[in-house]
C-alpha cells in the first residue's frame, strides 16, 4: 500500500512494577533499615535493566502489536483500563520506546496526551500559549500568525495578561486545548482530552476535531467515551491486555468491546487489578437484587462482599451508576446521606436497599469506592454491570426506553386542563 | 552524539524555555533581577570580613574584596547550574511523559537562564573594578576562552547530572549541599599559593581552577596567564562535555519510563 503513514511493526512494551518486602520482626525491620541504601540502589537501577531470570516484577504493557494506518484514517483506540493504551499513544508519540519491535511514522506528529503540558502559574497566557505551542513543536512564526485565533477560541482575551495561576481551571483547559486545536500536523494523536471543560466547550472540541479529520489528515484517537469514538472513528482498535483483539470498523469493534466488557463483569471483583485505593478494606464482589433482576418502579437491592484487613471506622461508601462507561448519572453517597460505616476486620457484606429505583431500561456500569474523608481504600471503576430489564413502570402497557426517554422514569404525573 | 538539526528545529522551545526560566524566577519579588547582584554582593563582604579581615588570608595583594568577587562571578554561575540541572528534568517530568520535543533543552534552558546572572555579576565586577581604579590588561582577550571553558564544564556536568537525577534523586539532595563544599576546592575564598606544589595538577583536574585564576590573570593581573592551569581544564572541560553528551543520550531513552 502506498498511502501508509504510520506502520507498527510487532512492538512489545515491558515495565518494572516494584516489589516491596515487608518484614515482621524488630530485628528484621533494623537490619532492613541498615541495607536498605543498598536494596535502593539495585531497586532503582533495575528501573532501566532488565535480567531474563526475574519474571515476576516484569509486566508486558503491550504485546505483539502490529498494525497500520493509512493516511486519512480517523483510528480510535479503545481498551479498559490498563489494556495498554496509553503506552501505546506514548510509544507512537514516541516519548518512550518500545522494548521490541518497530515503528516508522511518515509526517510531523503531534501528540496531545494533556492539555496545557508546560503551563507555568506565573507567566501569563501569552507566555503560556507561546511556551505550550512550542513544547507540541510550533515554532514562534507560527504561534504569532495564530495568536489571535487562539485567543478567541479560547474565549480569554480579556485575560491574556494576566498570570495563569488566576485563571479559574476551566479557562486553563480552554487555553491549552485551543493551542492544541490550532496544532496543523499531518498525524494528530489525542488522549481523552475531550472530557474537559463545559458541555459547550466540549461540543465546540468536539466540532474542532471533526474538522481536523474531514480535511484529510490523519487521527489516533483514545477514549473511554464510546459516543465520541462512535461519532469520529472509521476504524477501531481494541486492547485487551496488551494485545490487539478486535481491529475493523467502528460499530463492530465496540460491539466486541461491550461483550468483553460485560463478560468480564459477570465474575466477581477478586480478580480486578487495576483498583486504586491503599487496599486497607477490598470489595469482592456484588449482585444486585439477588437474582441480577432489576426492574424499574421495584426497588433495588445492592449487595456487596467486602474483605476489611483492619477495624475500621467513619468509613463512606459510594456507589456510582453510569452510562456510556463514564457519563454520571446517579452516586448512592452514604456521606451524603450523612451514614458513616463501621467494620470489623474481616469479612462481610452490606446490603444497600433503594426503594423505588427510575432508571429507564439499559445496560450501566457501576463504580465502587470506599475510603474516608482522607484515604482512599478501594476504588474499583466499571465494577459491574447493572441491566435495568423493561417493565410496564405506569402499568399503562407502555414502556419506555433509552434512545426516546432518557435515563429517568417521571414518577407518574397528575394531568388537568384549566 | 548530539542531534543538531532537530535541535535547531525546537530552538524557538529553547528560547521559551530559558525566558520561562528567568520571568518565573523572579516573577512576583520585590528587588527581582536585583537579588542577582545582592546576592554575590552580599556573599563577597562576607568573605571579606572574615576570610580577609579576620583570618587575614593571602590574596595575592589586590583588595581581598576584588580578589575573591572575580573567582565568585563564575564560581557562582557553576554551582547554581550544578543545583539546577539537577532539579530540572525532575522539575519537568510532566512534560517528558506527555510530549515529545529534545530531551537536551530543559538542562540547556538552565544553563542559558543562568547566563543572565552571570552577565548581571559580572557587570557589578567591572563597577567593583571601576571603584578600586584597576584596569584589565590586554589579557582581557582571552576572557572569552575562559568563558567557553566555563560553559563547557556546565554543560558537560548538567547533563551528566540532569539525566542522572531522573533515575537517582539522590542527586538533587547531594548536590544541594555539596556544591557548598565543593567551593573549598576551587580557589574563591583562598589563594591558589597555599596548594602544595606537587599537587597542583591534580587540583587543577577541576576546570574551574582554570577558569578562576584565569580570571584573576585577566582582570587583576595577579599572575602570568596560567596556561597550563587553563589547557588541563580546558581538555577536562571537553572530556566531560562530550562523556555528558553521550551519557544523557543513552539515558533520554528511558526517561519518560523512570522519571
Amino acid at each position: 500500500m502506498n498511502n501508509e503513514i504510520i506502520r507498527v511493526d510487532n512492538i512489545s512494551k515491558r515495565y518494572r512494577i516494584g516489589l516491596q518486602e515487608k518484614a515482621d520482626t524488630f530485628a528484621g525491620q533494623i537490619k532492613n533499615t541498615l541495607i536498605y541504601p543498598f536494596r535502593n540502589l539495585s531497586r532503582i537501577a533495575k528501573l532501566s535493566r532488565f535480567n531474563k531470570e526475574e519474571d515476576e516484577s516484569i509486566f508486558w504493557a503491550l504485546r505483539d502489536i502490529d498494525f497500520t494506518v493509512k493516511q486519512g484514517d480517523v483510528l480510535g483506540i479503545i481498551g479498559h483500563n490498563g489494556a495498554g493504551k496509553s503506552t501505546l499513544l506514548k510509544i507512537l508519540s514516541q516519548i518512550t520506546e518500545p522494548t521490541t519491535g518497530e515503528i516508522e511514522i511518515t509526517g510531523r506528529v503531534s501528540s496531545l496526551l494533556e492539555v496545557g503540558t508546560g503551563f507555568h502559574p506565573e507567566l501569563t497566557g501569552r507566555d503560556n500559549v507561546y511556551m505550550n505551542g512550542t513544547i507540541l513543536g510550533m515554532t514562534k512564526k507560527e504561534i504569532d500568525q495564530k495568536f489571535d485565533e487562539i485567543i478567541d477560541f479560547a474565549g480569554v482575551e480579556k485575560h491574556i495578561d494576566t498570570p495563569v495561576k488566576f485563571y479559574s481551571s476551566g479557562m486553563k483547559v480552554r487555553l491549552g486545548f485551543s493551542v492544541a486545536a490550532h496544532l496543523e500536523p499531518e498525524i494528530l494523536i489525542i488522549d481523552e482530552v475531550l472530557a474537559v471543560g463545559d458541555l459547550a466547550f466540549q461540543q465546540k472540541c468536539l466540532g474542532k476535531m471533526d474538522d481536523v479529520s474531514k480535511s484529510g489528515r490523519t487521527v489516533l484517537f483514545v477514549s473511554h467515551n464510546i459516543a465520541s469514538i462512535e461519532g469520529l472513528c472509521n476504524r477501531c482498535i481494541l486492547l485487551e491486555e496488551g494485545r490487539i483483539t478486535g481491529d475493523g470498523d467502528t460499530p463492530q469493534v465496540v460491539e466486541q468491546y461491550r461483550s468483553y466488557i460485560f463478560k468480564k463483569f459477570q465474575h466477581g471483583l477478586d480478580d480486578r487489578k487495576d483498583r486504586k485505593g491503599n487496599g486497607a478494606f477490598l470489595f469482592k464482589n456484588i449482585i444486585f437484587n439477588d437474582d441480577q433482576n432489576v426492574i424499574p418502579g421495584k426497588p433495588l437491592k445492592i449487595l456487596i462482599g467486602f474483605e476489611s484487613f483492619d477495624d475500621l471506622n467513619d468509613v463512606q461508601i459510594a456507589i456510582t451508576i453510569c452510562k456510556n462507561f463514564d457519563e454520571r448519572i446517579m452516586v448512592i453517597d452514604s456521606k451524603a446521606q450523612n451514614i458513616f460505616l463501621s467494620f470489623h476486620k474481616g469479612t462481610g457484606f452490606i446490603e444497600i436497599s433503594l426503594p423505588r429505583l427510575l432508571l429507564i431500561p439499559n445496560t450501566y456500569v457501576v463504580n465502587l469506592w470506599a475510603g474516608t474523608g482522607s484515604d482512599v481504600y478501594d476504588y474499583i471503576m466499571s465494577g459491574a454491570s447493572l441491566e435495568v430489564h423493561n417493565s410496564d413502570f405506569y402499568g399503562s402497557g407502555n414502556t419506555l426506553n433509552y434512545h426516546k426517554h432518557g435515563v429517568v422514569f417521571p414518577e407518574l404525573c397528575t394531568w388537568d386542563i384549566e | 552524539m548530539i542531534d543538531i538539526p532537530e535541535l535547531w528545529r525546537y530552538k524557538d522551545l529553547l528560547y521559551f524555555l530559558t525566558i520561562r526560566g528567568i520571568k518565573a524566577k523572579y516573577a512576583q519579588s520585590v528587588l527581582g533581577i536585583g537579588w542577582a547582584v545582592l546576592q554575590p554582593l552580599v556573599q563577597t563582604l562576607v568573605f571579606t570580613v572574615i576570610f580577609g579581615n579576620l583570618a587575614k588570608l593571602d590574596s595575592d595583594g589586590v583588595p581581598y574584596m576584588l580578589f575573591s568577587f572575580t573567582a565568585m562571578v563564575p564560581w557562582n554561575y557553576f554551582s547554581n547550574i550544578l543545583t539546577e540541572s539537577s532539579n530540572s528534568l525532575v522539575a519537568n517530568k510532566g512534560m517528558l511523559s506527555k510530549v515529545y520535543f529534545p530531551r537536551l533543552v530543559i538542562p540547556l534552558s538552565s544553563i542559558f537562564s543562568r547566563l543572565l546572572d552571570f552577565l548581571i555579576g559580572f557587570l557589578v565586577m567591572i563597577w567593583l573594578f571601576f571603584y578600586y581604579q584597576y584596569t584589565p590588561s590586554i589579557n582581557v582577550l582571552f576572557f572569552p576562552l575562559l568563558l567557553i571553558i566555563l560553559i563547557m564544564t556546565s554543560l558537560g556536568a548538567g547533563m551528566i547530572l540532569s539525566a542522572m537525577a531522573v533515575q537517582y534523586r539522590d542527586v538533587q539532595h547531594a548536590m544541594t549541599f555539596l556544591v557548598r563544599l565543593l567551593m573549598y576546592a576551587v580557589p574563591v575564598v583562598y589563594s591558589i599559593h597555599i596548594i602544595p606544589r606537587q599537587y597542583l595538577y591534580i587540583y587543577a583536574l577541576n576546570p574551574m581552577v582554570g577558569v578562576i585564576e584565569g580570571m584573576r590573570a585577566v582582570f587583576l593581573g595577579t599572575r602570568q596567564m596560567p596556561w597550563d592551569l587553563i589547557g588541563l581544564g580546558f581538555f577536562v572541560s571537553i572530556f566531560l562535555f562530550v562523556f555528558g553528551a553521550f551519557y544523557f543520550k543513552k539515558m533520554e531513552r528511558t526517561f519518560a519510563d523512570v522519571a
